[in-house]
């Protein structure tokens, strides 16, 4: 019991001040690409950035296009620019509600908007979700089972994993939908009761990600259900994920 | 005509595809049954199309409803000799199956059935393991592209016994796969796991490769060890151009491997006090091991260590400030996990349910050659940065950590031992890191078709991957074994006897990859 004590004191508060203070994304982390219109070459018709892609999520048509719906946010087309103009910041906020809104070039993202009308009123202050991983690697799984820890605390903010289809306001999909889950995320889907909504989580369950294109795989879960939100991300940071979350609910 | 030997090679030691011996089926056979029964380990089993190998001139076409050949390649581990032994022979149709005389092949054998339409006469447990088309739409007796979920599941007959079937989708946010329990009241006589619903098709995706998604599906093949799986691919690319990485980006390797290591072993333990309903442990654990993913993310910007690895070296080097930074949050981490772990030691109400719960013998886990934590928690002594060293382990060793009762608080004590180890080695790299660039670029491969193991102890146990190039550098096949395909196995024999609710225990006691087994 002392010991329990003991070890309780030498633990801390942990938990996070966010959404009230802004949190620490580390220096290095790859969140919105932003490119340096000044030095970017695809005037000059370079093509570097798109020619090294893993999965096409570059277009260049006049000036560089992201489909962050499909960026790994991998280092790769940074390092493949000869201007290095394209940097990754770290602005962490990137859900947005339609796949339209991933694509970007020069306007700033559009965030998620909140839920409207009933489905706010309903879901606002309590949603419960059932996740379905449908081939996801386990990083994203792994990266929303996080919010469960002390230091991001989902539950207060109302929100929580629940084992039943049946518990639940909605399916947190992630991974690209194989094919032999199909049936999984389907049946999952339609035994949550009406109204109910889908949360995309990271670039294969919005896309297909890198096994975009395999037979064995759907390119992503809209392919089988509607999605209401779009997290993007390989996988999205913790707080990623959170933000889109609370926008979705009209608490950010 | 003396029949060929098998090749000796060392982990990482490039061979001519045309040094590989070809034994006959008898022969190959024998050979692969005394190896084990003399302490080898079967770490890579796996075929290729005989036609994909025959470059430059055409492959003779098999005749209709023929089955083509396909040729059998066999990896095996000696951890006395610290060498790898490289076998194969050409079957057509069907082969007499090894898993009556070896029964660690039995999975290899039933994914070559379900890949290439190659039947393993004779085995006793033939089903597919993943549920997709086969690779080759060729051959008799194939799984032929069964429907998941629909196989001839194990069942026990009789008044009282009853069958609990768990998955795909489960109660918890992890990855899906199915269960099937057959139980007489509480107890469990037989647990039967059945996989494949993560199947993306890796393997078909990386031949012809590598191209600028080869990397990408290495570090989210088991999304887990992406650090693991991508050391693999940038060691097995290294050394096929005969080259390595410099010395300071093996040092940031090694770091990162284990800040892998430990993230996973910390999360692992507060998950199994969790299933024990212990909370104090179950959630500093769960914060810390976000502590040690953040200084994965320190490194290089991801958490799970992806975008650090290439070919040649490491993206991101450490400046002496970040080093200090990751040094001091570490000795910090590092104080709060020995905290947290050891009241599990000391709390009685963990240690009764930890002890005697699903025990393995070591005699069991031999033979089913089961790696990892999980192996040594039986007593084995196999760890790959012991016994096939490459990269920084050449230089550095980091002392093995076994239990030998093969039971819950086996498996958790043993990811205790290598989590201080794990910390004590990152210190030491992080104070020594040798000066020098971080990445190079690689020389041309040589003009000749090669065959090549890499094998990297990732958390989980032994990663092994195993290239065949042709003459371009080009992947023929790439072959890849993540540690849970082994592992599995084991889980299921854990459950024997076991009362069924402690199931969720064994299961986070192993802690295996869903997608790394179906790839």
């Amino acid at each position: 019991m002392f010991d329990e004590l003991l070890a309780r004191l030498q633990q801390k508060h942990r938990t996070g001040a966010f959404p009230g203070a802004e949190p620490q994304i580390p220096p290095r982390a790859r969140c919105l690409p932003a490119v340096d219109l000044g030095t970017c070459g695809c005037a000059s018709g370079c093509n570097a950035c798109a020619a090294a892609c893993p999965t096409g999520a570059i277009t260049v048509n006049g000036k560089v296009c992201f489909d962050l719906g499909k960026c790994l946010f991998c280092p790769d087309c940074a390092a493949a620019c000869p201007k290095s103009a394209i940097r990754f910041g770290t602005d962490y906020r990137l859900a947005t509600r339609t796949r339209d809104d991933l694509r970007v070039a020069t306007d700033p993202l559009r965030l998620a908007a909140a839920l409207e009308g009933e489905t706010r009123r309903l879901f606002g202050r309590s949603l419960k979700l059932r996740q379905v991983s449908a081939a996801g690697c386990n990083a994203c799984e792994a990266d929303c089972n996080v919010l469960n820890t002390l230091v991001f605390d989902l539950g207060r903010f109302g929100i929580q994993f629940v084992a039943s289809p049946r518990h639940a306001d909605g399916v947190l999909v992630t991974g690209p939908v194989s094919r032999n889950m199909l049936l999984g995320l389907r049946k999952t889907y339609e035994a949550i009761p009406s109204p109910r909504l889908v949360i995309a989580v990271g670039a294969c369950a919005i896309s297909g990600g890198p096994f975009a294109g395999h037979p064995e795989v759907l390119n992503g879960a809209g392919e089988v259900v509607p999605i209401d939100l779009f997290i993007p991300g390989c996988p999205p940071h913790p707080y990623t994920i959170l933000d889109g979350l609370l926008r979705l609910l009209g608490r950010r | 005509m003396t029949e060929p030997k098998p090749k000796s090679i060392r982990n990482l030691e490039p061979l001519g595809l045309d040094k590989v011996p070809v034994l006959d089926v008898s022969g190959f056979r024998r050979t692969i049954v005394d190896a084990v029964r003399n302490g080898a380990r079967v770490s890579s089993f796996f075929g290729v199309p005989a036609s994909a190998l025959a470059e430059g001139n055409a492959a003779t076409p098999a005749p209709d409803g023929a089955a083509s050949p396909v040729r059998l390649f066999a990896v095996l581990a000696s951890v006395e000799t610290g060498t790898l032994s490289v076998l194969s022979a050409l079957v057509q149709g069907e082969y007499p199956s090894l898993t009556p005389e070896c029964p660690q092949v039995h999975w290899f054998e039933r994914e070559i059935w379900e890949q290439w339409s190659v039947k393993p006469a004779g085995h006793p447990w033939l089903k597919p393991i993943r549920f997709h088309a086969p690779y080759a739409p060729t051959g008799s007796g194939a799984a032929a592209g069964a429907e998941i979920g629909v196989a001839e599941f194990f069942r026990i007959e009789g008044a009282e016994v009853h069958e609990v079937a768990v998955g795909p989708v489960h109660a918890g946010v992890i990855e899906p796969g199915h269960f099937r329990f057959q139980c007489h009241g509480e107890n469990v006589y037989h647990l039967e796991i059945s996989l494949g619903y993560q199947h993306r098709g890796v393997e078909p995706a990386l031949v012809g490769g590598p191209n600028r998604r080869t990397l990408h599906y290495l570090e989210t093949l088991a999304g887990d060890t992406s650090v693991g799986h991508a050391t693999a691919y940038a060691r097995l690319v290294e050394a096929l151009a005969g080259a390595a990485a410099p010395p300071r980006a093996m040092s940031l390797r090694g770091i990162a491997l284990e800040l892998e290591r430990l993230a996973n072993h910390t999360g692992d333990l507060g998950a199994l006090a969790g299933d024990v309903a212990y909370l104090p442990t179950a959630s500093y654990c769960g914060r810390l091991r976000g502590d040690f993913l953040n200084l994965s993310a320190l490194l290089c910007g991801n958490r799970f260590g992806r975008g650090l690895i290439v070919p040649g070296g490491v993206n991101f080097d450490a400046d002496r400030e970040l080093i200090a930074e990751l040094q001091a949050r570490l000795a910090a981490a590092a104080a709060d996990v020995q905290g947290a772990v050891e009241l599990l030691w000391q709390t009685p109400s963990v240690m009764a349910r930890f002890e005697n719960t699903g025990a393995l013998s070591l005699e069991l886990a031999t033979e089913l050659g089961l790696v990892g934590p999980v192996a040594r928690a039986c007593g084995a002594r196999m760890d790959v940065r012991h016994d096939f060293p490459a990269g920084i382990y050449q230089f550095v060793q980091v002392p093995m950590s076994t239990w030998n009762t093969g039971d819950v608080f086996a498996r958790a004590y043993v990811r205790w031992l290598e989590i201080q180890k794990s910390i004590a080695f990152i210190q030491e790299r992080a104070e020594a890191l040798p000066d020098g660039a971080c990445r190079q670029d690689l020389p041309v491969a040589p003009d000749r078709r090669q065959f090549a193991v890499s094998l990297v102890e990732g958390w989980r146990g032994e990663i092994c991957h195993v290239a065949i190039t042709n003459s371009a550098g080009r992947f023929i096949r790439y072959k890849i074994v993540d540690p849970s395909f082994h592992n599995w196995i084991g889980l299921a024999m854990a459950l024997r006897g076991q009362p069924i609710s402690d199931f969720p225990l064994c299961n986070k006691s192993f802690n295996l990859s869903y997608c790394g087994h179906d790839l």
